[in-house]
């Protein structure tokens, strides 16, 4: 059998077929570039040693469009984003399995520049891809390429981190400047030609995870706000909770080119994603050392602290605004940016 | 941000703010209307209510183009795109494609439809973000037709009127305008001349905030009969939170010293003569309707433009068999009355219950203009803390 030709060739329907050309895909695309232990063993499942404490288990489908985009491409993406769900429990992730849906006639050198990022991707965050599957549907069908993650690691006895754990008077803390991700695949898209050097964030947070929970173990609530962004992330942990939130507008780190580009596309920052981001909920004793934790890490160092829970039946979000009045913070009514991760 | 953070300054904002807390008369209230959607959702998202005094009221107007487009408006362009619907052949329009500005998309129509749902059920409407767009879209699919569904006040008319022109001079075949434009200067005439303002005193209007971009096209002159005929002083600002402030500082000195007259807060913008050249576009393409129908404010007598003869070619109204029907609003809804500043959005009965931005029965709903939805979104929890407080009181009283 001649080798898969990388340079000029196209997925077609073989590929998914179980047949030799399957065989081959995985061997030379994604054996080469995800190579372990575990992917070698070729079973259609994999064994996997766990080290002690609570398994964590996160899925994450991603359809992002364009595939490749500032910052970034759906490779990586799908990595970060698994990785950071996990990440978000306190957890250690440690192995990924991938499920690719590919599109019939998508082309295999764009396959494998995906693929290789998401092994870079991988490997930078210390996670094995131990098991994976390929479909492919006719031309049409698809988008070129969809692919989901589910994520496992461990999380350590004691670290209670869940959305339902603010209380009134803990303090609310953002890992950086919000919205760059949902601005950069939004300068991408065909029907609107702007240019910006806005990058995707896109980063895999579990190592910010780990430095934080070590310098406070009580962290109440972590998540990543990615669609939707601050806003809905922070209207989820409240109803979650089942208490309001205040913010300080004028303490909310946005770039300026992202709130431009923003004010021109009729877009409100707190709304729009972010995939290297993560809001930390915590005690208002413990702020200050956690955010001294964030800034020291190169993930964190826009940290701030941006409002504190408050008690509401309603569990209304609110913000003073930096004009000096108060509005609310609803959920996303709607889409804003259609398939951003 | 350069230009815009200056116009949102807190600290501005105060000083102005204790110059109108230092202004107002406080044995009498004033009710300012602004006419725009851009103003309403300004005072909403910045919250500029919380800097004015108590007895400084603002009623919200007309002036949100996708608020005041008629359900029998959108069920036309829904015909279009999706023939089926109006119980005609299926399929035989297979080949129009619907270019429209992204709001309209959710607007409730007749038959539980929306131009969402009408995408759905497999309709091709496209949302752009410019009339340009449409017509880009006509050039790279020469086999579609192509329609754009142009609404708004002034300020969307002259592109509009651009890309039927770029369309005559391309010889394009395949593109067409459904054209809803429509024009402020008789909404606010209409308002005035309601029965609410005029003879039942149920509504009271001190003085308009005058459009912000709609003026930079149509200048500050068209104001002066409003200031003359009927007495209400209208100060033209622009859509920062500062220049709202600013605006009803201007209203209330105004309306203190017994003034009114047309003032002009966005300079900045606006010249008492406004865009010539547009305006000659415009007026080399369109020209008046008899009437148009407002949703809450009725047919309305020379309130919206059509295309010229010479243009038909690119009217989707004489290019395709389309007719208009007048649907009555749903009977719950009360956008009507809040189109007219009548009511506020917590009149409504369904308001925040039926009818939410997921799931919207009324326009003023939908837009992030209207100000049903501004006030949803933005400030649903002042209401929320007034009925809190009610009803504790009626606890207290009844144990």
């Amino acid at each position: 059998m001649r080798p898969l030709d990388v340079k000029r060739g196209l997925v077609d329907m073989s590929h998914g077929s179980g047949g030799r050309a399957m065989a081959q895909l995985v061997d030379e695309l994604f054996l080469a570039a995800f190579d372990n232990p575990w992917l070698r063993q070729m079973n259609d499942q994999a064994r996997v040693p766990m080290p002690s404490g609570r398994l964590v288990v996160a899925t994450d489908s991603h359809v992002v469009s364009p595939l490749f985009f500032p910052g970034g491409d759906i490779g990586c993406l799908s990595v970060h984003g698994t990785v950071n769900d996990v990440a978000m429990a306190g957890a250690k992730p440690l192995y990924l399995t991938a499920g690719f849906i590919l599109e019939e006639g998508y082309p295999l050198a764009d396959l494998k520049r995906i693929v290789d990022s998401m092994a870079k991707a991988a490997a930078e965050a210390g996670v094995a891809v131990v098991t994976g599957d390929t479909k492919v549907v006719e031309r049409g069908k698809g988008d070129g390429v969809f692919i989901n993650t589910t994520g496992v690691g461990v999380v350590a006895e004691g670290i209670e981190i869940s959305g339902d754990r603010a209380r009134p008077g803990d303090a609310i803390l953002v890992s950086g400047t919000l919205g760059d991700h949902g601005v950069a695949i939004m300068s991408l898209r065909e029907n609107l030609s702007f240019e910006t050097t806005i990058r995707s964030d896109t980063a895999a947070l579990h190592g910010l995870v780990a430095a934080m929970v070590e310098a406070v173990p009580a962290i109440h609530c972590l998540r990543d706000p990615t669609r939707g962004g601050l806003a809905t992330t922070l209207n989820e942990i409240a109803r979650q909770s089942g208490c309001g939130m205040r913010l300080e507008e004028s303490a909310i780190p946005v770039r300026p080119e992202v709130a431009a580009a923003c004010e021109f596309l009729g877009l409100d920052p707190l709304y729009v994603a972010n995939e290297g981001k993560l809001i930390a909920i915590c005690a208002p004793g413990d702020a200050a050392r956690l955010l001294a934790a964030m800034r020291a890490h190169p993930l964190g160092r826009d940290a701030a602290q941006v409002g504190e829970v408050v008690a509401d039946s309603h569990h209304f979000v609110q913000m003073r605004t930096g004009f000096g009045g108060s509005r609310m913070v609803d959920w996303l009514a709607g889409e804003q940016l259609p398939r951003i991760c | 941000m350069k230009y815009v953070d200056e116009f949102r300054d807190g600290a501005l904002a105060r000083v102005i703010a204790e110059r109108i807390a230092r202004a107002v008369d406080p044995r009498r209230v004033y009710h300012f209307m602004e006419f725009c959607g851009g103003h309403t959702h300004a005072i909403s998202r910045y919250g500029v209510t919380d800097l004015l005094p108590a007895n400084v009221v603002m009623v919200h107007g007309p002036g949100c183009p996708v608020c005041v487009l008629p359900i029998g408006r959108i069920d036309m362009a829904i015909d279009l795109v999706l023939p089926a619907a109006a119980g005609k052949v299926p399929g035989k329009r297979k080949d129009v494609t619907l270019c429209t500005y992204a709001d309209t998309m959710r607007v409730p129509a007749s038959r539980g439809l929306s131009l969402m749902k009408a995408k759905a059920k497999g309709a091709d409407v496209r949302m752009v973000y410019s009339a340009a767009d449409a017509l880009r879209i006509a050039q790279d699919e020469p086999g579609r037709e192509v329609v754009f569904f142009a609404i708004g006040f002034e300020t969307t008319t002259p592109p509009t009127a651009l890309v039927v022109r770029q369309a005559a001079q391309l010889g394009l075949a395949n593109f067409s305008v459904f054209v809803n434009h429509v024009l402020t200067p008789s909404a606010i005439a209409h308002i005035l001349e309601s029965p609410e303002v005029r003879e039942l005193g149920t509504m009271v209007i001190d003085g308009f905030i005058g459009p912000a971009h709609v003026s930079t096209i149509i200048g500050s002159q068209p104001y002066d009969y409003f200031a003359e005929e009927y007495a209400k002083p209208v100060v033209i600002a622009g859509f920062e939170p500062l220049d709202v402030m600013q605006a009803v500082e201007m209203l209330v000195r105004q309306v203190n010293e017994g003034r009114a007259e047309v003032e002009n807060e966005f300079t900045r913008a606006v010249t008492p003569e406004g865009n010539a050249k547009a305006k000659a576009l415009v007026a080399e393409l369109f020209e008046l309707r008899r009437a148009f129908e407002w949703r809450g404010l009725g047919r309305v007598p020379y309130s919206a433009l059509r295309l010229k003869e010479p243009w038909a070619a690119f009217d989707a109204e004489r290019r395709f068999p389309m007719t208009e029907h007048s649907v009555p609003d749903n009977k719950a809804c009360e956008c009507g009355a809040i189109l007219r500043g009548v009511k506020k959005p917590v009149d409504c009965k369904v308001f925040g219950t039926v009818c939410t931005p997921e799931n919207p029965m009324g326009s003023c709903m939908v837009s992030s203009e209207g100000a049903c939805a501004a006030h949803y979104t933005y400030g649903r929890y002042r209401s929320a803390a007034r009925s809190a407080v009610r009803s504790r009181t009626t606890c207290a009283r009844s144990t």
